[in-house]
């Protein structure tokens, strides 16, 4: 402690391992850092801990919720015997209502319609992207079968792109409920096990086509756009890029159909 | 259902994360959870719809805990590591170790300093929110963040020279 010097502090060392220094600041601790062993050893010692805390807890975020936890038992009776994910289903129908959450709602003059195309990717992607066992409903080996499904239940010709090229392979797909609608869920996933979702729904309003929007919410990030009679969203934690190149696949692949 | 529902389901897994490391037994965490999202909903009309959801509701989960929970007794909290499933064929016995010596360690860190560390390490929440989530001030959030990490520094420390042979 006493060698060092004094403008880096104890709390700087804190700071720098939980990343809420000033892109300045940060680079001078990190000078600081490579200098002292002692206050090297004591950052990664810090991260270490860290990153021990996620390797023994975050395992549960990948548990199945139990039923009980899904809707406080006061609450929402009808709906207590379907369990917490039919719940959640249920609760994608009104999604629209949740706008403000996002905090801004539609973009100005941007119909909400449009808007909510990512909402809805979102709440679709943060549900089933997860699931280790039942990502999809209907995979990938029977994708004639999953397409003509979704195309039936959507009444729009709905295909799965191939993002293989990409490195992103696809495992299946679902059929969800999305303001009263329904709409269908494309996932894929690449060699890490990193997976992309593509939403699609039927486009309601008379406007035409859109350019692609860009949207994110907790670290799941992509681009929706509106072709034709369909909406479609492409969503992930990936790189803003890659996820850029994707959706330009996507809309290739779609718009030739 | 609601939107407010939504809003709430979506953070059950990060409830229910922060609650385990909190309390190690997971009945015991997760009818913190329950209680949680039970005073949740009635509190909903106290939620303004803006911002991130999840301080508020930690918030909720923090008080029930000092309230209710703290005198419950807890058992060890080692269930987690025989529970977790280890690739088959990929056992590392080191690694395992260390791990199971850090929840010991955090399970014999005073409650208050534990509670700031997953906060903090653990929910990414940021000084400020852990300040408020805690109902305490910055300055002892920080104090709390430090003493827990050179308390799990030391161990940890201690812990992986007692298995290594001294090299140097």
């Amino acid at each position: 402690m006493n060698e060092r010097q004094p403008q880096v502090t104890e709390q700087d060392i804190h700071a720098y391992v939980d990343g809420r220094l000033e892109p300045a600041r940060h680079s001078e601790v990190e000078a600081y850092l490579n200098e002292s062993d002692e206050a090297r050893a004591q950052a990664a010692g810090y991260r270490q801990i860290d990153q021990a805390l996620h390797t023994l807890y975050d395992p549960v975020l990948d548990e199945p919720v139990p039923p009980h936890l899904g809707i406080p038992a006061n609450q929402g009776q009808s709906y207590r015997h379907l369990g917490w994910r039919m719940a959640v289903m249920l609760a994608t129908l009104v999604i629209g209502a949740i706008g403000g959450w996002f905090g801004r709602g539609g973009l100005d003059g941007q119909p909400a319609q449009t808007a909510s195309l990512f909402s809805n990717a979102y709440m679709a992607h943060v549900v089933y992207s997860p699931e280790v066992r039942h990502p999809v409903e209907v995979d990938a080996e029977q994708e004639q079968h999953l397409v003509t499904w979704l195309s039936k239940r959507l009444q729009a010709p709905v295909r799965a792109p191939v993002l293989s090229e990409l490195g992103y392979q696809l495992l299946g797909g679902r059929l969800l409920a999305s303001e009263g609608e329904p709409a269908a869920q494309f996932m894929y996933e690449n060699a890490q096990g990193n997976r992309l979702t593509l939403f699609i729904r039927r486009n309601r309003q008379q406007a035409g086509d859109t350019a692609f929007r860009f949207d994110r919410n907790n670290g799941i990030q992509g681009f929706y756009w509106i072709d034709g009679e369909l909406g479609y969203a492409l969503i992930g934690e990936a790189d803003r890029q890659l996820i850029s190149r994707a959706a330009h696949r996507v809309y290739e692949q779609l718009a030739l159909h | 259902m609601s939107s407010f529902g939504q809003l709430i389901s979506q953070q059950i897994p990060r409830l229910r994360r922060y609650a385990r490391a909190l309390l190690a037994d997971p009945g015991t965490a997760d009818d913190l959870v329950q209680d949680c999202l039970e005073r949740a909903w009635s509190k909903q009309r106290l939620w303004r719809n803006e911002g991130d959801i999840r301080p508020w509701l930690f918030t909720i989960m923090h008080n029930i805990y000092v309230n209710d929970m703290r005198s419950l007794k807890r058992r060890p909290g080692f269930e987690s590591l025989t529970a977790m499933a280890e690739p088959p064929g990929q056992e590392r016995p080191e690694s395992l170790l260390a791990l199971q010596e850090l929840e010991r360690a955090l399970h014999q860190l005073p409650d208050k300093q534990r509670q700031v560390l997953l906060l903090i390490g653990l929910e990414q929440f940021s000084y400020e929110e852990a300040a408020s989530v805690l109902g305490i001030p910055l300055g002892t959030v920080m104090s709390r963040l430090f003493r827990a990490r050179e308390n799990l520094r030391t161990t940890l420390h201690g812990e992986q020279k007692s298995h290594l042979r001294r090299v140097k």
